[in-house]
């Protein structure tokens, strides 16, 4: 039996460049630019660029939940400040090495996000994002009590691990390589959740969100499903944790205050839910007009009053965010 | 047996009767908080993270007008009405756009409406705490404490703020029709209620409730840009273990977390003593997820 022609539609007119090659030459121009910019940027900016990429990070780690599976957290500062304690307790107790600081940090979130996972995952929507929120207010206390450990109030103070790759490279961070090594991690990890929701297990979270009953009734365990999206999306709030705390050589307890968790709701929101980049653009306009604002009026204006305002704004009237048009384009 | 009667003999009998008091004290002021969500959360379907800003701000207009007139009743009564106010325009500017959107929506709204309140108030206020007078400075003799009267004033009127809203509700012409919008949104429309006036008068409402509570809540601990928080996080964790949008299992709720709490401070430290709400709220949620005091859904 021959194959008639008509079962493939022939294109009229091929495009001269598929959405795949379009994606991966901006993929490339970006990542030049952010490879470049220490070599070109002042310290202060450098420091301050690195730092936009880890709350980019964290923000995009709460973006699959958010943007994929439909639930928003409340709670991720939990996971970030685990992530912090994890690494610096490891980096104080054990050996200063990086690696060690990054398992330690990792082995902190994933048990906070289990526990949030298990029972959070229990309720929906609205309830879902107050029970993280009270889950993370615990971890809150839990670290800002537990002096012996934690250092309570003081948090804990570390010196920095050098940068080692096992017999090939070992040397000191300087702000450059730090910047290079978060941009490394970053953008593995965004590879990586790209590649995750776009895979058949991103799409039964993002059926989830579309219609949870439906998808149970099709016959996936949903409450599986929730369970690992919220556990993934801990390990790389907890991987910025992680960073942070290397950048900044010191893990405290206000990073596990609500405070934190908002941002990341806000940072989302601004940059555009649902397309993994857009979160980081959101972090970096959001500390973009934070600095601007401290500048222009002195450090002691209440930068927060006019980004509320914006925030609130965006909600009503650009919900979709600044990178809200590019979704469907990014998510191919 | 030894250890037994050991047990008992150690359960010092006092404190017991002492921290019931203050338990049911906080837990009515919390009730009223909780009320304000609940009710806002039933009618309107809003989770107001901003309600915990609202208690504040009526604090510190109660902080205002007590240190202007002199009268802490004033004061009382012209916080909850200028935060009335106040709430009814901040609803129908910000909520108002969002009837009809995903409730996601207005939780991210009302959060950052909390944000740029506190922050106000951080700015305008500073960070040191304020006081507001008690009104009355009697004392009684409770065991060998001097138990201001004060506290028992503060607990009798939060009852009576609720138990009056309740039969406003059950009685009233807009109690009715915020029960009928509650049950059924689009039959209520369907016979003349202006629901969206209905919406914006149970958010003046339920931050008219905030506002009082946080004016009472004034003598007894400092009035602060962050007490907003604690107070919400409390209220969300009652709400949710009384039943969300159930008014009676959330004024149920704020006592039996209060008491708790008031009992687990006799062993432990007050700031850890916040833990047990939370373990509450775990296994509220393991084992009756619906809410502790509402009826088992078939």
């Amino acid at each position: 039996m021959t194959a008639t022609p008509l079962d493939k539609p022939v294109p009229l007119s091929r495009p001269l460049l598929t959405h795949n090659a379009v994606f991966w030459i901006g993929f490339g121009v970006v990542m030049a630019i952010l490879i470049a910019a220490p070599l070109v940027l002042s310290e202060f900016w450098r420091r301050f660029l690195t730092e936009v990429l880890i709350w980019g990070l964290l923000a995009m780690s709460s973006d699959l939940l958010i943007g994929y599976t439909g639930m928003i957290s409340f709670g991720h500062s939990a996971f970030f400040g685990l992530g912090m304690y994890g690494a610096a307790g490891a980096l104080i107790a054990f050996s200063p090495n990086l690696w060690l600081a990054i398992l330690f940090g990792l082995a902190g979130a994933a048990g906070a996000a289990l526990f949030v996972a298990y029972f959070s995952t229990r309720l929906r929507d609205i309830y879902f994002a107050i029970t993280t929120l009270i889950f993370s207010q615990i971890f809150y206390v839990i670290i800002f009590t537990w002096t012996p450990v934690t250092g309570g109030e003081n948090g804990l103070i570390f010196t920095r691990p050098h940068l080692s790759i096992p017999l090939l490279y070992d040397a000191r961070f300087t702000s450059t390589t730090m910047h290079w090594f978060v941009l490394a991690v970053v953008t593995a990890s965004y590879l990586f959740l790209r590649r995750l929701t776009q895979s058949p297990f991103g799409m039964v979270l993002q059926s989830i969100r579309e219609n949870e009953a439906r998808t149970r009734a099709i016959g996936y365990a949903v409450k599986r499903y929730k369970i690992v999206s919220v556990l993934l999306s801990g390990l790389f709030a907890g991987l910025a944790g992680v960073l942070y705390a290397i950048q900044n050589q010191f893990a405290a307890p206000d990073f596990l205050y609500f405070i934190t968790s908002g941002d990341t709701v806000i940072f989302n929101v601004m940059g555009g839910v649902g397309t993994l980049v857009g979160p980081i653009v959101g972090a970096g306009f959001f500390q973009l007009m934070r600095e601007l604002l401290s500048r222009l009026f002195g450090d002691q204006f209440p930068y927060l009053i006019p980004l509320g305002v914006v925030f609130i704004v965006m909600i009503i009237f650009l919900p979709q965010g600044l990178l809200g048009f590019a979704r469907r384009w990014l998510n191919r | 047996m030894d250890t037994i009667s050991h047990f008992f003999h150690a359960i010092p009998f006092d404190l017991i009767v002492i921290q019931t008091v203050n338990g049911i004290v906080t837990g009515l002021i919390l009730a009223l908080v909780a009320s304000g969500l609940t009710l806002i959360f039933g009618i309107l379907d809003v989770v107001n993270f901003a309600h915990g800003e609202l208690f504040m701000l009526g604090a510190y207009v109660g902080v205002l007008v007590v240190a202007s007139t002199g009268s802490f009743w004033l004061g009382l009564l012209a916080s909850s009405i200028i935060v009335a106010i106040f709430g009814a325009v901040l609803q129908i500017v910000t909520l108002r756009p969002l009837i009809g959107r995903d409730p996601l929506n207005t939780i991210l709204v009302t959060f950052g409406l909390s944000l740029i309140l506190q922050n106000y108030a951080l700015w305008q206020f500073g960070p040191i705490e304020r006081k507001i007078p008690e009104p009355i400075q009697a004392h009684f003799q409770l065991f060998y404490l001097q138990y201001p009267w004060y506290r028992i004033l503060i607990a009798a009127l939060s009852a009576a703020i609720i138990g009056g809203f309740w039969l406003y509700l059950k009685h009233g012409k807009f109690g009715v029709w915020i029960r009928a919008t509650s049950q059924d949104r689009i039959m209520a429309q369907a016979m003349g209620i202006p629901v969206p006036w209905v919406f914006t008068g149970v958010f003046a409402m339920g931050s008219a409730m905030a506002a009082a509570s946080g004016v009472l809540f004034g003598p007894l601990g400092g009035v602060s840009h962050t007490m907003g928080l604690d107070w919400a996080l409390k209220a969300f964790i009652v709400v949710v273990v009384g039943g969300m949008g159930n008014l009676g299992g959330s004024i149920a709720a704020a006592i039996f977390i209060s008491l708790l709490e008031a009992y687990a401070a006799i062993w432990l430290d007050p700031s850890q003593a916040v833990i047990v709400s939370f373990v509450v709220l775990i296994l509220t949620l393991l084992f009756r997820p619906t809410g502790l005091f509402v009826a088992t859904p078939k």
